[in-house]
């Protein structure tokens, strides 16, 4: 059996999970505490990778990264990179896919902490920037937790995104889940199982590592 | 206007559950002084403290402590709450649940700033020993003190107080009024408290407000306002019990058991087959002629 995919899914859904946290905090904090009209918008936006089919989304990136229209050219012209069939390609496609999964339990951990906790640290000299980083956000790290495995997880069962931006190049493109597809056509069921197994016992594991420390994070908060 | 003082002016729209009201509040403070500001729920007074505080921006006003200003919407002048030299004790305290006791209070320290007064404040609040527990490791009325020993880390000009006696018993809410007296004698801030306590208004303020519906309907101190007064239902009543008594020269001395502390009461001669002990009464303080109602 192959391991490279099962790596390639690994490597891949790590990448996208920290920049997504990095790109997320910002917005969340937007979301759940900005003053702008067209929120509405934003979050219509932000949130449609939950309802359209991955083979939507797919499409239209495919169209946007290829070569032939304005982006994927502009792209290819600035960065000299090609998004189409390529694993950059493939993690900027898994950040727009599963931006929802980082930025809604965030944007949620953050309105669920009472506003006088902001107050307060306004009201003792600090600013906004300060006061995100030193208040907000280590007390609302269940949430941000179970962001980063949620989009970390469901990045690790993209399929159909990849299949139509990625395909399967081994190596590059070719994830775990794409494998599986693979090896069922083929009619491996054996190499299949296993390739099924391993992202089941693996995903397993953590999330069950994770809700375990959400737990303990929670009742430290509780017992008082 | 001198300038040791803190004006304020404010209109704004209050959004209620009955709909909108009114807004208008305008009043001045001597330096030092502390006012009470009292009334029912919902006539806008956590709303006009977070004005003061900057938190929340009022449609009209001016807000001006000594010879600094705060707010002046006609000139669209504001300063952050961050630049505003005040304190602020919220209703729920708002600890910051990842820091320790200790970290609470220096998180409260301007960069750079001497690590002392964060000492003084826990030895002073009787904290010291707790100062590595978390907020959900001490008790309310600890955390109280936190937040009260957190707001003055800064040595606010103002301190504000959002119904700090509210929620805990009697015992330590008269704790807490020994602790904000004694730190007001020490750095001589200027305060207002939110409270609905009469009691309370009279052992801490020189000035009391009584906000009702968006406006301040009263403004004075508490024994002009409270006993001054010629409405009969605004009289004060003091309910208490007889502990004990002594008979000196010229009066009966009473201990008695008011608000849930024990005082002394004088009482004139002749009222002493009246005053047995366990008697209950209510003192009734109105058309500034205090009244002994005996009811057992």
């Amino acid at each position: 059996m192959d391991y490279q995919p099962i790596w390639l899914t690994f490597r891949l859904a790590t990448i996208t999970s920290a920049i997504l946290l990095v790109l997320a905090l910002p917005v969340a904090y937007w979301l759940a505490f900005g003053k702008f009209k067209g929120r509405g918008v934003v979050e219509a936006v932000i949130g449609l990778p939950l309802v359209l089919p991955p083979s939507v989304i797919g499409f239209y990136l495919l169209l946007a990264f290829s070569p032939s229209y304005w982006f994927g050219a502009w792209i290819e012209k600035v960065l000299g990179l090609r998004l189409v069939f390529s694993f950059p390609g493939l993690v900027i496609a898994s950040i727009l896919y599963s931006l929802p999964f980082m930025v809604y339990p965030i944007r949620a951990g953050l309105q669920s902490l009472p506003a006088s906790l902001r107050e307060a640290s306004y009201t003792l000299g600090k600013t906004e920037m300060q006061t995100f980083f030193k208040v907000l956000l280590p007390n609302c790290k269940p949430a941000i937790l179970t962001a980063f495995v949620l989009t970390f997880a469901h990045t690790v069962g993209e399929f159909g995104v990849v299949l139509m931006i990625g395909g399967n190049i081994p190596g590059v493109t070719k994830v775990a889940s794409v494998a599986i597809y693979n090896e069922v056509e083929a009619l491996n069921y054996g190499v299949a199982n296993q390739y099924a197994l391993i992202l089941f016992a693996i995903t397993f594991v953590i999330l069950l590592l994770v809700y375990s420390i959400n737990n303990r994070l929670l009742r430290v908060r509780q017992s008082a | 206007m001198s300038d040791s003082q803190l004006n304020i002016a404010i209109r704004h729209t209050l959004h209620t559950a009955q709909g909108t009201l009114p807004m208008e509040v305008s009043f001045s403070l001597e330096k030092a002084a502390i006012m009470a500001l009292t009334g029912p729920s919902g006539a806008g007074k956590t709303t006009l403290l977070k004005q003061i505080a900057g938190l929340l921006m009022p449609e009209e006003g001016k807000i001006a402590i000594g010879n600094a200003l705060w707010l002046d919407t006609q000139n669209q002048y504001k300063s952050p709450p961050q630049q505003r030299n005040i304190g602020f004790v919220f209703q729920d305290y708002a600890l910051f649940p990842n820091m320790s006791v200790a970290e609470n209070l220096t998180f409260a320290l301007p960069k750079g700033g001497d690590k002392t007064i964060v000492e003084e404040l826990l030895e002073a609040t009787r904290l010291e020993n707790l100062a590595d527990r978390k907020p959900s490791q001490i008790s309310g009325g600890q955390q109280q003190r936190v937040a009260l020993a957190r707001a003055l880390v800064r040595k606010p000009e103002l301190l504000l107080l959002d119904e700090p006696f509210s929620a805990v018993d009697p015992e330590m809410r008269y704790q807490l009024q020994e602790f904000i007296l004694k730190f007001h004698k020490l750095y001589q801030f200027t305060a207002i408290i939110v409270t609905h306590e009469t009691s309370e208004i009279f052992r801490l303020a020189d000035q009391v407000g009584i906000m009702e519906n968006g406006k301040l309907t009263q403004f004075g101190p508490p024994a002009q306002v409270y006993l001054n007064n010629s409405q009969p239902e605004k009289d004060l009543y003091i309910h208490g019990e007889i502990i004990n008594y002594t008979k000196t020269a010229d009066c009966i001395l009473a201990n008695a058991w008011i608000d849930n502390k024990i005082r002394l009461i004088e009482l004139p001669f002749g009222m002493e087959e009246k005053a047995l002990t366990g008697k209950k009464f209510t003192l009734c303080l109105s058309l500034q002629s205090p009244e002994i109602l005996w009811l057992s």
